[in-house]
């Protein structure tokens, strides 16, 4: 196995000094343009060069860890590779344009933005997709507000006051539900580790607002009862949610529309490569089917005669964006499309699934639910799943998603992406096998080789510290 | 045709380019799992299965990179005095170089802080330089913009709030857009937005007064405000609103709180806006939600926080933290669904803040307030133009009146190379900071031939 030592600089008791440390200025704020009474008395912040500037910064990327550093196999994140070009492409000096231009002058951006929305549309079965909300959970809060909306159109909106999720929903589920001023109703998972069929029907009724689901599930495991919960679902006269943060398994082969899915949210930082830049921006397209599109959020692009046009929908929810959303994020999202095609999308999920199960048949740990697709939930036995992963970070590689779901005891959730080439994979699992040989002593310790040894997170939420004011006046 | 492997390097022959495995390697690792082909790993029911094509075709990186440089040619050339939420700032290279190393662009968010150390520390810088312009000491390491900012100050000032209360007021001059957002955010908790007076673009402290009750939980204030002037009263809208025991929220942002006094100090409770001015630049609006509140808040906050502690060898080091707060953990009863967030563009607004240092911010911030004041004085030396309407000191851009319609204006403008916002019948918004100050001569001349 190669050897790791990530970059680690120290001075003194820190790893690397802050800005504040290099040089405080105090500037007057005085003789200005403002009157006194508007102003501040003075500004007191760092000041350094260039140089010392491009030196910090720089240490401090050699202190984390990215895609390109090494495997970064976190479940549900979807860690592939983010292909460079695309960052040129972004780059476009034509792409840096207002928000408010006359749309007749910006045709570029909005026939980029129609050609997204379509070929989104086309691959998850949608009749029409919203380009605006800046990240998945964004994402789902505008569909929780379409759902709201189409409810309230039919007289509804009063009567239903649920929406469902599964327990091994992802955390965002919920709470977007709530901020849409939703009650959750939780149902359990069955032994197999998919929706509980009688646990459903019993949780559907006439206040059932939506069901929300990820198809493949958390485990990795299809939802095969797919179409009889959409029927049931319906059958109440609630909708159909999907959470697209396992699309990356289904690419070509399954589409949310042809489940029966009613309204869906896309990670392109996830399926689509855009970079997650250490927690975002992402960008959380939703896709709905014909009866929800008048509700979209305004505005929408369409087509005419002669090039683009933004309108409103006639029944839109209004905005969910002070403007069109994470631009930059979207224009990504397409260089990867039109890179790919159809034939480079469905290889992407098939090795991202053939991936997911060698890995699987290469290390120590159990993994109790299957057939999974694009990952698996291995379970550390005996080992604790979060000591495991500190120790995995020794040996060069991003640790899984740890101790969830819950129904899996100490949790590996495990997405290695199609990203990873079989050598690497090799590496991955000879990280997990010499991790599953290694004492609690020695996971205790670890990490050693990271910049900073094991953090206490106890300490950080005892006495909050979150700014160098509140960390140096000590 | 592809490269070496069938690695698929041209596109179009069904192979990512960006999947390493050989045929070799896939035949491999299909008998390690015991599977005849790829397609049997799937657990598909076939009622389900998707046999069509979506039609999308697949390309070599350099034809890509061509047909999206041709489409979005088609954007033109505009010389843009456009702002109203978002603007045009100068982002040095350095910025973008070191922000695209892949340790940060390709990381994920740092769940495991060990070995995330660097993006850790820049966040937490990040937090700080927040914590200095608005005197608030809880500042978040992102939302996404100022509009979804605004949303969640709203939330935030319902759940502190000891009685309950369901109404949140904006100025009648706020942008559209971003009160869609707020109501978007807030219908859902149960509250109501309503509007405010404004006069000559500030406060109109007794139809505030007027206007607030028991219920309301929030009075949000801007400045500079929607029509770029900077808000002279916002210690006394905080007085007016804490007497009805409702939080006051400034909106603002980072170049303007360079300059502006202290919001804290005036009595403010939170601050939202957009951050991005610094360190995007311009994006169709892409941006970066600013939040920052009093330490009483801290547990109610959204988002993500970046605090200190200590390693294993006593070094100073930096977590996540009080996370308990947050939809993985606390599910329906978070503070917010946020998950994603905008952290790689604080990223970019705490390097551009430090490139440009206190004395290079301030002196951007001052520019920010002389450019408009002599532009609206050129335009107001022209015959058929007022310029600014409103009697204020303002920040990148104001209000003009123009006697010919607005529309008709700002369409000659159009057709000279200038963009403008029309906001009334006879008034446009007119947005100058120094990416475009090199062409006010020209905007005064065609302003000389429309008005």
């Amino acid at each position: 196995m190669a050897r790791y030592d990530q970059a680690r600089w120290t001075d003194g008791s820190v790893y690397q000094p802050l800005l504040v440390e290099g040089d405080e200025t105090t500037v007057a704020i005085e003789d200005g343009p403002l009157p006194d009474a508007l102003t501040r008395d003075e500004l007191t912040l760092p000041g350094l060069s260039e140089p010392e500037l491009a030196r910090h910064y720089t240490r401090l990327s050699q202190m984390s860890y990215g895609v390109e550093s090494g495997p970064y196999p976190l479940g549900s994140c979807t860690m592939k590779y983010n292909p460079a070009f695309t960052e040129d492409v972004a780059a476009d000096p034509h792409a840096a344009v207002h928000p408010d231009r006359p749309p007749e002058t910006v045709q570029g951006t909005l026939e980029v933005l129609y050609t997204l929305q379509d070929y989104l549309a086309r691959i998850g079965g949608m009749d029409a997709v919203t380009l605006q909300p800046p990240a998945g959970a964004a994402g789902e809060f505008t569909g929780i507000k379409l759902t709201a909306a189409y409810h309230a159109a039919n007289g509804e909106g009063d009567q239903r006051t649920e929406v469902i999720v599964p327990d091994t929903a992802h955390g965002t589920n919920p709470a977007s539900a709530a901020m849409g001023g939703y009650d959750v109703v939780e149902v359990p998972s069955d032994a197999d580790g998919r929706v509980h069929p009688e646990a459903l029907e019993e949780a559907v009724g006439e206040s059932t607002a939506a069901l929300m689901l990820t198809n493949p599930n958390t485990l990795g495991l299809f939802e095969r009862d797919i179409e009889s919960f959409a029927d049931l679902v319906h059958g109440v006269g609630g909708l159909l949610y999907y959470d697209g943060a396992n699309l990356n398994a289904l690419l070509g082969r399954a589409r949310p529309g042809d489940m029966g899915f009613d309204v869906m949210h896309y990670n392109v930082h996830k399926t689509f490569a855009t970079p997650h830049g250490g927690g975002g921006p992402g960008a959380g397209p939703v896709g709905v089917v014909e009866a929800l599109e008048p509700f979209l959020p305004a505005p929408h692009v369409r087509k005419t005669d002669d090039g683009f046009e933004l309108y409103e929908p006639e029944q839109s929810i209004g905005k969910v964006h002070g403007f069109h959303g994470n631009w930059l994020v979207l224009v990504k999202t397409l260089a990867y499309l039109l890179r790919l095609g159809d034939g480079g999308l469905a290889d992407a999920s098939g090795k991202a699934v053939l991936n997911a199960n060698y890995l699987a048949s290469q290390i120590p740990f159990d993994v109790p639910y299957r057939p999974f697709h694009h990952e698996f939930v291995a379970s550390a036995g005996d080992q604790d799943a979060a000591e495991v992963a500190k120790r995995m970070l020794d040996y060069g590689v991003h640790p899984p998603t740890t101790k969830w779901p819950e129904v899996v005891p100490e949790a590996l959730m495990t997405e290695p992406t199609e990203g990873e080439s079989r050598a690497s994979l090799d590496e991955l699992a000879a990280a997990f096998r010499a991790v599953a040989r290694e004492d609690d002593e020695t996971l205790a310790a670890a990490p050693r080789r990271t910049a900073a040894g094991r953090i206490d997170q106890a300490q950080a939420a005892r006495e909050p510290r979150l700014s160098w004011q509140a960390l140096l006046e000590d | 045709m592809s490269g070496g492997h069938g690695r698929g390097r041209a596109g179009g022959n069904g192979v990512s380019p960006y999947a390493p495995q050989t045929p070799e390697d896939t035949a491999a690792m299909l008998e390690a799992v015991g599977a005849g082909s790829v397609e049997d790993l799937f657990d598909i029911p076939e009622a389900v299965r998707y046999h069509g094509d979506f039609g999308i075709e697949a390309h070599d990186e350099a034809a890509v990179r061509e047909s999206m440089a041709r489409m979005l040619a088609q954007n033109g050339d505009l010389v843009e005095f456009l702002g109203r939420g978002h603007y045009a700032h100068y982002v040095p290279s350095a910025v973008t170089h070191l922000a695209d190393r892949s340790e940060f662009l390709t990381s994920y968010t740092q769940y495991q802080p060990e070995v995330a150390q660097g993006f850790l520390q820049a966040l937490f810088e990040y937090q700080s330089v927040l914590v200095e312009l608005t005197g608030l000491p809880i500042a978040n390491s992102s939302l996404y913009d100022g509009a979804t900012a605004l949303g969640e100050a709203a939330l935030l000032a319902a759940r502190v709030r000891e009685a309950s209360g369901d109404r949140v007021l904006v100025p009648d001059i706020v942008l559209d857009a971003r009160r869609s957002v707020l109501e978007n955010y807030t219908a859902g908790a149960g509250l109501t937005v309503d509007t405010y007076p404004t006069d000559a673009a500030n406060v109109d402290l007794p139809g505030l007064e007027a206007a607030l009750d028991d219920d309301v939980v929030m009075v949000y204030v801007a400045s500079p405000n929607a029509r770029g002037a900077i808000e002279e009263g916002v210690a006394e809208v905080a007085e007016l609103a804490h007497a009805s025991d409702a939080l006051c929220t400034l909106g603002s942002d980072p170049v303007a709180l360079a300059v502006l006094a202290d919001p804290a100090a005036k009595g403010v409770d939170v601050v939202v806006g957009d951050a991005a001015s610094l360190g995007l630049g311009t994006a169709y609006g892409m941006g970066l939600g600013l939040f920052a509140c009093r330490e009483a808040f801290l547990r109610k906050v959204p988002g993500r926080l970046v605090g200190a502690s200590e390693d294993a060898r006593g070094n100073r080091a930096y977590t996540l933290t009080l996370q308990t707060r947050e939809q993985h953990i606390r599910r329906e009863r978070a503070t917010s669904n946020i998950c994603t967030n905008q952290a790689w563009v604080a990223l970019r607004t705490a390097m551009h803040a430090a490139w440009l240092g206190p004395d290079g911010l301030v002196e951007l911030a001052e520019r920010c307030v002389e450019l408009p004041r002599d532009l609206a004085a050129r335009l107001d030396a022209i015959d058929g133009v007022i310029a600014p309407v409103d009697d204020r000191h303002h920040f990148r851009e104001f209000v003009a009146h123009t006697d010919q319609p607005a529309t008709a204006v700002a369409d000659d403008l159009l057709r000279r190379g200038y963009a403008v916002h029309v906001v009334g019948e006879h008034e446009l918004q007119v947005c100058v900071t120094e990416t475009n100050a090199a062409h006010v001569d020209g905007l005064v001349g065609a302003f000389e031939g429309a008005a």
